[in-house]
């Protein structure tokens, strides 16, 4: 069981406080009505689903009620880094 | 029964406290101090199972968790009993009541015995994936044969009735095991002000020093532990934990410990007091200190009752003053266990010889034995064993240097127990749990914990350090370290506790002995006693091209038993690498998961049951509905009313009625588990027009509007109605399923997509209580409960509401209609709720109002062909397949959520499959829901299924049958006809229709 940082609490809860939400900075296109098929089905579809660094986007469900993101190594499954929405990581490999 | 192996003297038994148990029906005695395999074998009990494959009798060969055979069924009465308890870790008490659990039709006189060859033709190894193979029938012969003669213990048929709790844990400091390293780690981390946690599997703390007769810093080693666990104990800093067994550590450095807290006291928890207790503990920092087990080495009839780990009798010997036989033989690759031959002759027992597989040791030890007498066999081991249900005697031959071969005569020996020592193996399981993969050390012959990511230090012989005086001083050391990596200061050169080293020769790699005929036709040589698994059974999963040790694994079940291979792991790799001509690291490695030893399902669960094991939610009306007979539905946590039955009246009687009532007269339905969420902000209607697929920016206050809420890929998922309580406040309804998705979906487009948007989110659902009234005296039945609000039907319209008070308390009314009659939902603070209610029956009584409760809901709306989503929709459906097309916005600047979803080639094909309604030929049928539509019902199977009902009911008011459902192209083909032939072989013909049934022009709600 994770022992997750949040970054709007500022403090680390228990995974139980916690739901993952998928791949983070899966930024929804700006002008949906001009993407292909192919566009709209890689951004509603198609992840990454990485071996080692992923970031991945969380949120206080049982908390703060705020989404968040966390750079986790899906091996390890050590958390390297949790930071707010709107940010980029620090950690990308 | 007098306690025959009990020595006259020594051990760590109170000798003033006699205890009597029993054990398969039999009354023995033991003392306070004994487990029960201590007290068992002190009254010479040498069956205490039956092996699971060839049904030989089996005896206790270990002291402690790694016991495979002593697994036995507990409890006095039905309610307590406790299957697969190892005998070697239950406490004895006065009264305990035991059975062995393996054998049929008893562990001592076994019918399956007599059969057991033919049980080991049939059960070669790769049993299972063999029988898999062939026909279903044959397995059905062989499961009934495997259960009846084999099972490890059975459930309880009646409710455990002790008390089990959880307890969360913060540690700086976690010590996993009180032997010599973790007591030193304990006492340096607690003198740093650390929080320390130290858990141990054991009655009382100090590991192997409990049965040692070493000495440290000059006295006793018991007595050291003594001083060192009162030292503990001053701290308050210091939380020990006995009779816990550290069972799994999980990521970020969690643990779950399982506590006994009253097992050794009585059958049944004492009152007031907790069972077992699973302690979930969060550390900075965890040193683990969990020892080694000692292997047994693989011979011929290795098996035999009297035939034991050797460090094992010397515990029973030491600790519990138990001599587990007469005469001893012992066959050891290693000096140390030389000390169980000394242990052995000290109590007075006769030490036959030790035979040592080496051909020259030189250790301390050796000269102790040698002086005090004892017989050195050495070049040689012991390649058979005779007796069946206890040891006769051995067969003893030299063997050559490496231990490959047996090279000269046999002699028998003869003496009634063999104790036997292959090395020390590392407890690294914990070390495992989080994917740490263990790294193989020739030194050690064994594997040491691998690199890992947790905060976690290792002290003692689980790093292969077997000498008392390195494991003080790395306990010493580690116990410091982990206490300033935690940020408290401490020395980490402190100087340890003193003990002295014994000098000891160089152990031999031997893990399976030789015989003079080759392993397939030798007698039987034992890897896993709980699953049977042999030497042979191993070198013929490499012949059979098994060659990762995994795959040996799961081929001859090694491992698999509720051992988990403690003892036979590692000589079952040995054997399959020597096979297979590769080392032990080349095969593959060993990994453990949790949890290390069986746990009871009670501490699992602990608290969490039966009221406490799911919350349930009731609405403020629910006592009334309890009082007025419903029957309950559960809808997610809500215990909802389904229908309200009168005397005498069956389901369909009673919803005829309540159907009827509300049509005809008025009717009152509970809504309050409606999910509703308070939205507020000057972007309210901007961000309602982007999750919706209908248009919001004109909504007046005042008014209502019902929304259809679609995913990306433009698939409906969500429902209901929202009203405009002000400019910048809005009350969004959902389906009582849905609240809490609905309202983190808006939460996640807010935060992530449009931050810039002003508004804010808040579930009311709970605040609010509903009162759905429905029916054409509606009207006339509210105009009794206000003063204040102008029920007009020109004032207050279809979709418009209205704020003032019902019953004389503050209320919203919301004239919106889910049954196509005239409608009002009153929303009152949820705790007037029942008030309200009962106020509408006070006055409702001339009306005849009836309560109706969800199966009504749902066939007063599909009458009306309104959807519920999450039945009608799965998921895969957009609004146009829906016929809800009215319901999507054309023309919204926003490209809202599930617009370009549903502009997908996919969804604009032609052919999907659409919302239809169905009548049904015989008007009384009543299609069952999930029924697949056929175009020709005479098509051979597999037929071409062209849809499925989602919504069926028999509708009292008009005459016939109702239902929706999903039919190809459906929209298209109005007046054709389906078939849904059924499971028992009959056919229902229905016309494909409108799913409005009644009232299609809305005349009903509009008066
Ligand atoms: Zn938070």
């Amino acid at each position: 069981m994770f022992d997750i940082y949040c970054p709007h609490c500022q403090e680390h809860r228990e995974e139980e406080e916690f739901h993952a939400s998928g791949e983070a900075h899966i930024a929804r296109p700006l002008d949906p009505d001009n993407c292909t098929d192919k566009e709209w089905a890689e951004y509603i579809y198609f992840r990454k689903n990485p071996r080692g660094i992923h970031h991945e986007l969380w949120v206080h469900a049982a908390g703060c009620r705020k989404f968040f993101n966390i750079t986790r190594d899906t091996q390890t499954y050590e958390i390297k880094e949790t930071y707010k929405v709107g940010q980029q990581p620090t950690v990308t490999e | 029964m007098t306690q025959q192996n009990r020595l006259q003297s020594g051990g760590r038994i109170q000798r003033n406290k006699a205890l009597s148990f029993s054990y398969n029906g039999k009354t023995f005695k033991g003392f306070e101090g004994d487990t029960l395999a201590s007290a068992m074998l002190a009254n010479g009990i040498d069956v205490v199972g039956r092996s699971f494959k060839y049904s030989r009798p089996r005896g206790i060969v270990a002291a402690g968790p790694e016991e495979p055979n002593a697994v036995l069924q507990l409890g006095a009465t039905e309610a307590t009993q406790v299957p697969n308890v190892r005998a070697t870790q239950q406490e004895l008490f006065d009264g305990l009541v035991s059975n062995a659990t393996n054998g049929w039709p008893n562990a001592d006189m076994d019918l399956m015995g007599y059969v057991g060859k033919m049980g080991g033709r049939m059960m070669p190894p790769g049993f299972y994936y063999k029988t898999f193979m062939y026909p279903q029938s044959l397995w059905d012969t062989y499961e009934s044969f495997i259960r009846k003669a084999a099972g490890l213990g059975r459930s309880p048929l009646e409710n455990d009735p002790d008390t089990y709790d959880h307890l969360n844990q913060h540690a700086d400091v976690m010590i996993v095991g009180a032997g010599p390293a973790g007591l030193s780690a304990a006492l340096q981390a607690a003198r740093s002000g650390a929080r320390v946690l130290i858990a141990d599997e054991q009655s009382e703390f100090g590991g192997s020093l409990l049965h040692s007769n070493e000495q440290i810093d000059g006295k006793p080693a018991a007595q050291w532990v003594a001083e060192t666990v009162a030292e503990l104990s001053s701290f308050n800093n210091v939380i020990m934990l006995p009779r816990s067994t550290v069972n799994g550590y999980h990521d970020h450095n969690f643990l779950t410990i399982h506590q006994r807290c009253t097992d050794h006291i009585s059958d049944r928890a004492p009152e007031g007091q907790v069972r077992q207790r699973l302690h979930r503990v969060r550390a900075k920092w965890v040193v683990l200190a969990s020892g080694a087990h000692e292997r047994p080495l693989v011979f011929g009839h290795n098996d035999v009752p009297g035939v034991m780990v050797a460090s094992a009798v010397s515990i029973y010997v030491n600790r519990y003053a138990v001599a587990p036989g007469k005469e001893l033989v012992l066959m050891t690759t290693n000096d140390g266990a030389y000390q169980t031959a000394l242990d052995w002759a000290n109590a007075g027992r006769k030490v036959i010889a030790i035979v040592d597989t080496r051909a020259n040791p030189q250790g301390e030890l050796i000269e102790k034995a040698r002086t005090a007498g004892l017989k050195v066999i050495t070049g040689s081991a012991v390649i058979d064993v005779q007796g069946s249900k206890r040891v006769t005697g051995v067969s003893v031959a030299p063997i050559d240097a490496d231990g490959g071969r047996v090279t000269g005569s046999i002699d028998r020996l003869s003496c009634d127990t063999v104790a036997s020592s292959g090395g020390w193996s590392p407890v690294i399981h914990l070390s495992c749990h989080t994917g740490s993969r263990p790294v193989w050390n020739d030194d050690v012959i064994g594997f040491l914990p691998g690199e890992t990511v947790q905060r976690q230090l290792t002290a003692g012989s689980i790093n292969g350090e077997f000498n008392l005086k390195g494991c003080l001083e790395q306990g010493t050391r580690m116990g410091a370290q982990a206490a300033v990596n935690a940020g408290f200061e401490a020395n980490v050169d402190a100087p340890a506790a003193t003990a002295a080293v014994i000098a000891q020769g160089p152990a031999m790699a031997l893990f399976h002995i030789p015989h003079n005929k080759p392993t397939s036709r030798a007698p039987k040589q034992f890897v896993d006693f709980q699953n049977d698994v042999t030497a042979a059974g191993i070198e013929l999963a490499t012949r059979e091209g098994f060659e990762s040790i995994e795959h040996v694994k799961r081929y001859t079940a090694m491992g698999f038993g509720t051992d988990q291979g403690k003892l036979g792991n590692i000589n079952g790799m040995a054997i399959a690498a020597k096979s297979l001509n590769k080392t032990i690291p080349e095969t593959g490695t060993t990994i453990f998961r949790p949890n290390y030893t069986p746990i009871t399902f009670g501490a699992i669960a602990g608290r969490h049951c039966g009221e406490l094991f799911d919350p349930k939610r009731y609405s403020s009306m629910h006592k009334w509905h309890v009082e007025n007979g419903a029957k309950f539905e559960d809808v997610g946590q809500w215990k909802r009313p389904w229908y309200f039955p009168q005397a005498g009246e069956s389901m369909q009687d009673a919803l005829n009625r309540e159907c009827l009532a509300t049509r005809e007269s008025v009717g009152i339905l509970d809504a309050s588990t409606l999910g509703k969420i308070d939205i507020q902000g000057k972007d309210c209607r901007e961000f309602l027009a982007r999750v919706y697929t209908n248009a919001w920016a004109k909504l007046p206050v005042g008014k209502c509007r019902y929304g259809l809420m679609c995913g990306e890929d433009g698939m409906v998922f969500d429902d209901g109605v929202t009203s405009c309580l002000g400019e910048n406040h809005f009350l969004m309804t959902t389906t009582t399923g849905g609240a809490a998705r609905v309202l983190t979906w808006l939460e996640l487009y807010h935060q992530t997509e449009w931050p810039e948007l002003e508004v804010y989110f808040n579930t009311v659902t709970d605040q609010w209580s509903t009162l759905t009234v429905s029916g054409p005296n509606s009207r006339k039945l509210l105009a009794e409960l206000t003063d204040d609000i102008d029920l007009d039907r020109d004032n207050f319209k279809f979709m418009d509401w209205r704020e003032g008070t019902m019953a004389g308390v503050p209320a919203r009314v919301f004239r919106i209609s889910f049954t196509g009659e005239l409608s009002y939902e009153i929303n009152v603070q949820a705790n007037y709720g029942l008030h309200v209610w009962e106020k509408l029956f006070e006055a409702g009584a001339k009306y005849n109002l009836t309560p109706y409760g969800t199966e009504t809901m749902h066939i007063l709306r599909a009458e009306k062909g309104f959807i519920i989503a999450g039945q009608d929709t799965d998921g895969s459906v957009h609004p146009y397949d829906l016929g809800m097309g009215w319901c999507v916005a054309q023309k919204k600047p926003f490209s809202y959520i599930g617009k370009r979803g549903m502009a997908r080639e996919d969804c604009v094909r032609d052919n999907r499959k659409q919302l239809v309604g169905l009548k049904t030929k015989d008007p009384q049928a009543v299609i069952p829901e999930g029924a697949q539509a056929v175009k020709d019902p005479n098509q051979p199977i597999p037929m071409t299924m062209l849809g499925h009902v989602t919504s069926s009911y028999y509708s009292a008011f008009l005459g016939h049958s109702v239902a929706m459902g999903f039919v190809r192209d459906g929209l298209s083909r109005m007046g054709e006809t389906v078939y849904y032939p059924l499971a028992d072989g009959s056919v229902i013909e229905a016309e494909i229709c409108s799913p409005i049934f009644l009232d299609p022009k809305g005349e009903r709600q509009n008066v």
